[in-house]
């Protein structure tokens, strides 16, 4: 099976880790991967803030990026909500506004085919048991897009209980925004701040060593708290606990 | 009676942006942990409420095609329902925004020649700040809803649709009851606890002597039926059927949108209206009337129907779901930013999600606070969840932001206009296209992301401009040695 990976701009930058434990992981799995050079952001920043002018070429872009591939595969619930849900509105509005029916063929062919990670492993390939291994306590949290935009449901969980050796704790009050948001965590700072506060320590109150979630960017605001106030939790996205095996463990 | 503020301090006509305002509510830690408490108890109790119902779903999407349904033949509805009341024996008013609807309520009052009015707790009355317009005319109005009366005694703002009173505790109503009661009437008794029945109790007396004396009434409705003219109002307490009931004269200022074209369709909301805003499976007390009945209610009935921006709203494809609202305040409880700020900070009678949407369109986005709002989410989808007419919130949201930050074509006052982007974007808007720029050249990003993997020991802990928002409260991301592209390029396919 051919798949191609989305990886999103802020783990090519700032996460290829998590890149790269999909690419391993998917491999081990027996699909063959193939990584489309012309990708790069599906322009979720510029949409959310209110910019969809901008956004258009980007979407253009992700579209003849991974033009022609039966399945793309995306480690970030918000980037293949971005695609699925709001890709068609923008194609749709530029109709609307006059301007032809390009983007919203372009937003019409890429969106069905396209899988966040764990939709991928459950749905397509059919496994919850991936042979991972990580000895450790984790704790899960859901992040809102994945949650509700693309009702991955228990399908993270259930990958992350097959694994082997894994401690998984129930995060009390998961359902709740870590309060990332996108530009709402630099233009509303004090509530995002108190919205994360209360997730880690939600989190630290469960024992685990490890917070996973599936969106690095949420994660990315997490650690960034757990940092600042010198916790000895850390953050990991899940990609990365599913690629390490006894054999090779995560580095 | 000696009081003499009698108004709901209305809220400030300068208010200040949402981060701003939310930053004190955010600091405060009596105001968070009343929140949070009350919130969590609320939502806790909807979600039981609401799995009881095999249906729920169906009832949902039935609530949104009758609403949906509606709007699209207001105008017809409207006047069926005009000529319906007043067939009943009503009066019907058209108010095309505030100050006519606060004109007409003051002339009936004043013609009626009484110096006071009781209250039903009324968000449409709230929004055009009527409680002032009266005082200014020399009429008392007092509120007979529990909350809305420690609100009014307390000269404190609502932050609550359905439970105004949400950032009190019992302490603090206490301590209300007991300063204040007396300057507007009968006084708390003596001694008073905190215990909930006591406070019920005391607030029970004083209203008493208010509903047995009072001649007029103003309320609002829930749901006005088209086809029969009826008027109908969901309470918890009883103080809306004694409003409703025992005055001579009775004036409901209602919003255009409340209308639904029959009486069947009230079927839908009986069932989920309850069970989202208070999470019962029926409220306690739910009136209704139909004009007037000779020797049985009020002998006067005037129904003002409110637009305030509206119709403005209504010609917008994406933001007329709103008018779907129905007022439960479901979004409210659920929301994790309305938990942490408060319902001041967003500067309207219309808190939480709801009024992160509402009040940008019926004011339109030219204040500070109105620019910010459709910003004060963190977009989790939370309150499209539990909304129980399907208002895709975060959809609006994001449409309103497009308005904020591109400008385009809006209704106000009935006239079609583009506006312009809102000013002080200029470093947002430049930064957004440049990041575009850079995004759609994958050469320049990838020579863009070298130049920050070489420069990484360097980052700085703190950044400036925008960047400081992050760094104020987080550590920043280390940026790797190698990025993603660069690996993929040097393990999997040939090098360029
Ligand atoms: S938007 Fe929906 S959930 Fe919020 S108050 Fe209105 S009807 Fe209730």
């Amino acid at each position: 099976m051919r798949a191609a990976l989305f990886v999103t701009c802020v783990n090519d930058a700032l996460y290829p880790r998590t890149g790269i434990a999909v690419v391993r992981l998917l491999e081990r799995l027996g699909v063959d991967v193939d990584f489309p050079a012309a990708q790069s952001c599906c322009g979720q920043p510029q949409y959310n803030t209110g910019y969809r002018y901008e956004t258009e070429p980007l979407l253009r872009r992700t579209a003849r990026a991974f033009d022609g591939y039966p399945y793309v595969v995306t480690p970030s619930g918000s980037c293949a909500a971005m695609i699925r849900e709001h890709y068609p509105r923008i194609g749709r509005k530029a109709a609307e506004e006059g301007r032809g029916g390009e983007l919203a063929a372009a937003a019409a062919s890429l969106a069905p085919r396209v899988y966040e990670l764990t939709e991928f492993l459950v749905d397509v390939l059919g496994v919850t048991d991936v042979g991972a291994y990580f000895p450790h306590t984790v704790t899960y949290h859901p992040s809102c897009h994945g949650l509700r935009a693309l009702g991955l449901g228990d399908r993270p969980r259930r990958l992350l209980a097959a694994v082997k050796g894994l401690d998984l704790v129930e995060l009390p009050g998961a359902e709740e925004c870590c309060g990332f948001g996108g530009t709402f965590a630099v233009k509303n700072l004090d509530v995002s701040t108190a919205m994360g506060a209360d997730k880690i320590a939600a989190a630290a109150g469960t024992g685990a060593r490890v917070l996973c979630g599936a969106d690095n960017s949420c994660l990315a605001h997490l650690d960034g708290l757990l940092r600042r106030a010198d916790s000895p939790m850390r953050t990991l996205h899940l990609a990365e606990i599913l690629a390490a095996t006894e054999e090779e463990p995560l580095p | 009676m000696t009081g003499t503020h009698l108004g709901m301090p209305a809220f400030p006509a300068v208010a200040p942006a949402f981060p701003a305002a939310a930053r004190e509510a955010v600091r405060d830690e009596v105001l968070r942990a009343n929140l949070r408490h009350a919130t969590h108890t609320i939502r806790d109790k909807r979600r039981r409420a609401v799995a009881e119902l095999a249906d729920w779903d169906r009832l949902r999407a039935a609530g949104k095609a009758v609403k949906d349904h509606t709007l699209r033949h207001l105008d017809r509805y409207l006047l069926q329902l005009d000529a319906a009341v007043t067939a009943a024996g009503g009066t019907v008013h058209w108010a095309a925004d505030a100050d006519e609807a606060n004109r007409i309520v003051t002339d009936l009052v004043r013609a009626t020649g009484e110096r006071e009015v009781v209250k039903v707790k009324s968000m449409a009355t709230q929004e055009i700040g009527l409680n002032e317009a009266l005082e200014e005319a020399g009429i008392a109005a007092y509120e007979t809803d529990l909350a809305e009366l420690i609100v009014q005694l307390g000269h404190d703002r609502p932050s609550h649709i359905l439970v105004p009173a949400i950032h009190r505790n019992r302490a603090e109503i206490r301590d209300i009851f007991r300063a204040e009661m007396g300057g507007w009437g009968r006084p708390a008794p003596e001694p008073l606890g905190d215990d909930p029945r006591e406070l019920a109790e005391a607030a029970r007396l004083h209203l008493r002597e208010k509903f047995l004396r009072a001649k007029v009434a103003v309320s609002g409705a829930n749901f006005m039926v088209a086809e029969t003219g009826t008027m109908v109002v969901f309470e918890s307490e009883g103080n809306g059927r004694m409003c409703l009931t025992l005055p001579e004269t009775l004036i409901s200022v209602v919003g255009i949108e409340k209308v639904v074209p029959t009486f069947r369709d009230l079927e839908i909301f009986l069932q989920t209206l309850p069970r989202s805003s208070t999470a019962e499976r029926m409220n306690p007390y739910t009136t209704m009337w139909t004009g007037t009945t000779d020797g049985d209610g009020p002998s006067a009935f005037h129904l003002v129907l409110l637009d305030n921006g509206r119709t403005d709203t209504l010609a917008d494809p994406t933001g007329r779901q709103a008018l779907r609202c129905i007022r439960c305040s479901a979004c409210l409880n659920v929301c994790p930013v309305y938990e942490r700020a408060g319902g001041h900070a967003y500067g309207s009678v219309y808190p939480g999600p709801i009024g992160a949407i509402l009040s940008p369109q019926l004011r339109g986005t030219g204040s500070a606070i109105d620019a910010s709002l459709p910003y004060a989410s963190t977009l989790c989808g939370a309150c499209y969840e539990v909304c129980p007419v399907a208002i895709d919130i975060p959809e609006v949201l994001v449409h309103l932001r497009e308005r904020v930050a591109q400008g385009g074509p809006v209704t106000r006052g009935g006239v079609r206009v583009t506006l312009r982007p809102a000013d002080g974007r200029t470093a947002e808007r430049a930064a957004m296209r440049a990041a575009r720029l850079l995004l759609d050249r994958p050469g320049a990003l990838r020579a863009a992301e070298r130049l920050l993997a070489r420069a990484r020991r360097l980052a700085p802990r703190t950044l400036p401009g925008a960047g400081r928002g992050w760094t104020d409260s987080r550590e920043l991301p280390t940026v790797a040695a190698e990025s993603f592209r660069d690996w993929w390029a040097r393990e999997r396919s040939d090098p360029r």
